[in-house]
């Protein structure tokens, strides 16, 4: 465990002082953050401009959700996009064969490969905005809902962690699967609403198949203090078994991998 | 590198024929890309559960039903990923290759995305009869003026998108990272558009700036001459507007492409 834990150390060193070296890049992704926040919360402000609540949920709640989207896309792309891209490249030039030969999880050392630190930015104006939106309301949350809330991140993280493993094992069968990375941040993207704005269809598939829902929505009502027990074990419940498909999907994935260069 | 109108010309047929065989040959990722382009039917599940109590602001819920498929479908015609194929191959050095050939690559990456059309409209010609058949039917235009102009009018479409995504790509001569910008050109276009929603619910000072930015151009314009009635000058206005921004797309990422070229040449000599 401790071997891992100095794995991760030295790989995030490396990963991160290479970011350094391009500073300028550095600002240049702060500020693009900043536009996309921006852009990110328009239909909500035009949403609110005119109505009071949407699906029961009011402007400051809506906002909650937003900030919990934000934060874990930031956590997402800070850390494990980048990998997964190396690891796509790496797959199609045969680099990744000298993963498989070192003498550490296959998986551990892929998720942990490169970091944008930039992200912190992201981060960041998450947390702004969540205590924004807490202001607005006027009161802060109980201390037992933020630890909840905060639980429920890292199951949110977690379940899109999950899903984004089970896409980057595609690649192995399709070596040209860059661009499935776009299409989940395209579907992720539907976590900046509280689910309950979408009806039928578009809400069982954003809760039970692609659980979007299990990643912004559920842990800001945590957060809100008005989650039932049943979200809140299906939100931890549903973040464990994703994980345990993800590894399940990679296992299989790796037994099918043919070297690029062979 | 001179590449003569008629060389071009009798060159287009093989481009397109070679585009049609790879678009083939990467259907998987071909189906991702496609898939990447659905947001419009998030929108349409957002706002006509946003509308289904009263209309909002002056959008009933079958006018966001007309908007957003009518965007999907643009989307899907006018789409392309020339930015991100080219960033691939001048970092992996392949675009040397086609700067041996004696013809523009603006024309064979043209051709190229060209060719995938006929497979994009197999995956708008269903969606366009669910817009015939839905709620939204009843706020489609009638008028066959506008119904024939809608033809050149995603045509200028096409040409803008691609030529900007040209000019983009074209931008990984001078920087490593690309995406970053790409990411950044999203943004604006998702808003300025009409992608994300339409114009005219958006705030006036952003409305203003939208009517003078070329994104409006490529999604909006086309949506706005299917789903409502205008009067002959507005058309004009319309086309006239893209037909100007095709031009000064197409310098735009001819200026952009001539410049990086010799970066290219400098670092690869």
């Amino acid at each position: 465990m401790t071997r891992y834990l100095r794995l991760f150390a030295v790989q995030a060193r490396t990963s991160i002082s290479a970011a350094m070296a391009y500073r300028a890049n550095f600002f240049i992704e702060g500020a693009i953050t900043l536009i996309w926040t921006a852009v990110t919360l328009l239909p909500l402000v035009v949403v609110f401009g005119q109505r009071q609540t949407v699906a029961g949920w009011d402007e400051p709640q809506a906002l909650i959700v937003v900030g919990y989207f934000l934060g874990v896309r930031a956590v997402l792309e800070g850390t494990i996009s980048p990998s997964l891209s190396d690891l796509v490249m790496r797959i199609r030039d045969g680099s990744f064969d000298y993963i498989l030969l070192k003498p550490a999880d296959a998986q551990a050392m892929v998720s942990t490969a490169s970091y944008a630190p930039w992200r912190i930015f992201d981060l960041l104006g998450a947390l702004a905005l969540i205590g924004y939106a807490f202001v607005q309301r006027g009161a802060p949350p109980a201390p037992a809902d933020a630890a909840l809330g905060a639980v429920l991140f890292g199951c949110g993280v977690l379940a899109a962690y999950a899903l984004w493993i089970v896409c980057a094992a595609a690649s192995f069968w399709v070596v040209r699967m860059d661009n499935l990375m776009y299409l989940l941040t395209a579907v992720f993207d539907v976590g900046r609403w509280p689910i309950d704005v979408f009806r039928g269809a578009w809400r069982v598939v954003f809760t039970v198949v692609i659980p979007v829902a299990v990643m912004t929505t559920f842990p800001a009502e945590a957060l809100l203090g008005r989650i039932d027990l049943t979200h809140t074990l299906g939100t931890i419940g549903g973040a464990l078994a994703l994980l345990v498909i993800s590894r399940l999907v990679w296992r299989t994935a790796i037994r099918n991998y043919t070297s690029a260069s062979s | 590198m001179r590449a003569e109108p008629w060389r071009t010309l009798r060159a287009l047929p093989t481009l397109f024929r070679v585009g049609v065989a790879e678009t083939l040959a990467y259907r998987a990722e071909f189906i991702v890309w496609i898939l990447t382009t659905t947001q419009p039917l998030i929108m349409l599940g957002l706002w006509t559960s946003v509308a289904r109590e009263a209309p909002f602001a002056g959008y009933s819920s079958n006018r966001f039903v007309a908007y957003f498929l009518a965007s999907l479908i643009v989307r899907q015609l006018t789409g392309n990923w020339v930015a991100w194929q080219m960033g691939e191959e001048i970092r992996s050095g392949a675009m040397a290759m086609r700067l041996l050939r004696p013809l523009h690559p603006f024309f064979v990456f043209a051709a190229g995305q060209a060719a995938a059309l006929p497979f994009r409209s197999i995956i708008a010609l269903p969606v366009a009869f669910v817009l015939l058949a839905s709620s939204g039917a009843s706020v489609l235009t009638t008028d066959p003026m506008q119904l024939v102009l809608l033809v050149p009018s995603v045509l200028f479409a096409w040409l803008i998108m691609f030529a900007l995504m040209f000019a983009i790509g074209a931008l990984a001569f001078f920087l490593t990272r690309t995406m970053a910008l790409a990411n950044l050109y999203y943004a604006l276009f998702s808003l300025f558009s009409g992608y994300m929603l339409p114009l005219d619910l958006l705030p006036p000072w952003i409305r203003t700036i939208a009517a003078w930015l070329p994104f409006r151009f490529m999604i909006s314009v086309p949506i706005e001459i299917l789903t409502r009635s205008h009067d002959r000058a507005e058309l004009a206005a319309m086309l006239g507007g893209q037909a100007a921004w095709t031009v000064g797309a197409m310098a735009i990422a001819l200026v952009v492409w001539r410049a990086g070229i010799r970066r290219f040449e400098a670092v690869g000599g």
